[in-house]
């Protein structure tokens, strides 16, 4: 294995073009990605900011990020493709779609619920005080001072859950369903190094910029500079999780 | 034949040994592909104590490969904010590599290729994110009036590491060190990609053969380990750290 027959297959118009190509394959993975993680936030931003204003619901909306860790990414995606929602073509989504999309929703879930429960939560009871104080009822507080002063923790949550989906989505095609991860398990069966090395380093490459889309997000709606918050640059951070 | 899959021994026999071929159990067969299927578990007794032990061993040693790069780590991060932005940065740009292209990486000479060592290296380099921040805050949440304390004994810079402020940052080292097994009981699963995914290999096989109870039992086992892992590193916090408790 050299380099320079990587970047030959990197460099390879043939390899990008046509259905089983790593454009394809890349529109479909970032595709997948956009899907589930719009579904999961519509789905559980409003339950988790819901609990967090109301101050209830704390066990469940921390415990569903450990319990997203026990459980691995690959059985769910096996469990649900080989159970009741099959392996059909799903659109745009390819074959195993729907399953793959549902595995990613609930593995998208636990970072945003989490963080967005725990960003409602750390929100200075001072402040909700004061705001209180000033005549401030439910909707308008929650608009006007808890989701301006959570929206970072909710980014972060939306980031990691970014980043975790990406992850779970290349091991889709372990599960013979769709994305980029179809590049390394095809360059794997015809035993072609070249070509896994170049799917895994697109995957990765893609991932991180990803995450520092999302990073560059999270900066741009902290309403203080990151630094004069408390603890930040060392709180233990509970990560999504890779899948 | 998927590279990955080529080194024989037990994988080979779970292949050959579709549902159906077996006869004697009434849950997986020609008609029957069961999700429980008690009879499963005594037919695959061997493979899922050879895969349960890869997937116990995997884990220990790449949390303990983890921990042992991310404490010089978490050391070097409490010199300089610079220094402790670029290893927590290093380390959440490398968490946030794909484990299946993390996996796949590691077929660049010099790294090991097709073997555990490429997933043991892989599950390290994750734990690093966790593991070195929850080092740092664990290290740096010792009060000053303590160390000054310690200093005043006569404690040198090393003794005082060793004696007085790692002991202390081990209730948050050993928090750390649960979430990061955990999540590496699940992570490892991928390692079938390699032909090294304990359990994962056991479901990896399973979804090729459609094989329901297969793919059940060792999504299942890989849960109940998790969770073991976990109780076992509450046990031994209770353990070495005793005035923790209640």
């Amino acid at each position: 294995m050299d380099f320079a027959a990587v970047w030959d297959y990197l460099s390879d118009g043939a390899n990008w073009s046509g259905s089983q190509g790593m454009g394809a394959y890349l529109v479909q993975q970032l595709l997948l990605t956009l899907t589930s993680v719009v579904a999961a936030a519509v789905v559980g931003l409003p339950v988790a900011c819901w609990l967090g204003h109301i101050g209830r619901g704390g066990a469940l909306a921390v415990n569903i990020s450990n319990v997203g860790r026990a459980v691995p990414t690959f059985a769910v995606l096996v469990l649900l493709s080989l159970g009741p929602l099959g392996v059909g073509e799903l659109g745009p989504y390819g074959r195993a779609g729907l399953a793959t999309l549902v595995s990613l929703l609930l593995f998208a879930l636990p970072p945003i619920v989490t963080n967005a429960y725990v960003g409602l939560r750390e929100v200075d009871r001072e402040i909700v005080d004061a705001a209180r104080g000033m005549g401030m009822r439910g909707g308008q507080l929650f608009r006007s001072v808890e989701l301006p002063l959570a929206l970072p923790l909710m980014v972060t949550g939306l980031r990691l859950a970014v980043v975790q989906v990406w992850a779970t989505a290349t091991i889709a095609a372990l599960v013979a369903g769709p994305g980029l991860g179809n590049v390394v398990t095809e360059g794997f069966a015809s035993s072609n190094t070249p070509q896994v090395i170049a799917g895994a380093l697109l995957i990765a490459a893609v991932a991180v910029v990803l995450e520092l889309a999302m990073a560059v997000v999270e900066k741009a709606v902290a309403p203080v500079p990151a630094d004069t918050r408390t603890g930040r640059a060392t709180r233990p951070e509970t990560p999504g999780g890779t899948g | 034949m998927i590279l990955g899959q080529s080194r024989g021994g037990s994988h080979e026999a779970t292949l050959t040994a579709l549902p159906g071929i077996d006869t004697s159990s009434d849950c997986y067969n020609f008609v029957n592909n069961a999700w429980f299927c008690p009879a499963y578990l005594s037919d695959y007794r061997s493979e899922l104590l050879v895969e349960t032990w890869e997937h116990i061993w995997i884990t220990v040693v790449s949390v303990l490969l983890g921990a042992l790069m991310a404490y010089p780590l978490a050391l070097l991060a409490r010199r300089s904010p610079t220094v402790a932005a670029a290893v927590l940065g290093g380390s959440t740009i490398l968490y946030t590599i794909p484990s299946l292209a993390m996996f796949s990486l590691m077929l660049i000479p010099p790294l090991p290729g097709i073997s555990p060592w490429s997933v043991v290296i892989g599950l390290a380099l994750y734990t690093l994110t966790i593991l070195v921040r929850n080092m740092v805050a664990g290290l740096e949440a010792v009060p000053e009036e303590v160390r000054d304390a310690a200093r005043g004994l006569g404690y040198g810079r090393l003794k005082l590491l060793l004696r007085i402020e790692t002991p202390l940052a081990m209730p948050v080292i050993i928090a750390g060190l649960r979430v990061a097994t955990v999540s590496t009981v699940a992570l490892l699963t991928v390692g079938s990609i390699l032909g090294y995914g304990g359990l994962g290999n056991l479901i990896r096989l399973g979804v090729q053969n459609d094989f329901r109870a297969q793919v059940l039992t060792a999504s299942v086992l890989c849960v109940v380990l998790a969770v073991a892992c976990d109780l076992v590193l509450l046990g031994v916090q209770r353990l070495v750290l005793p005035w923790q408790r209640g």
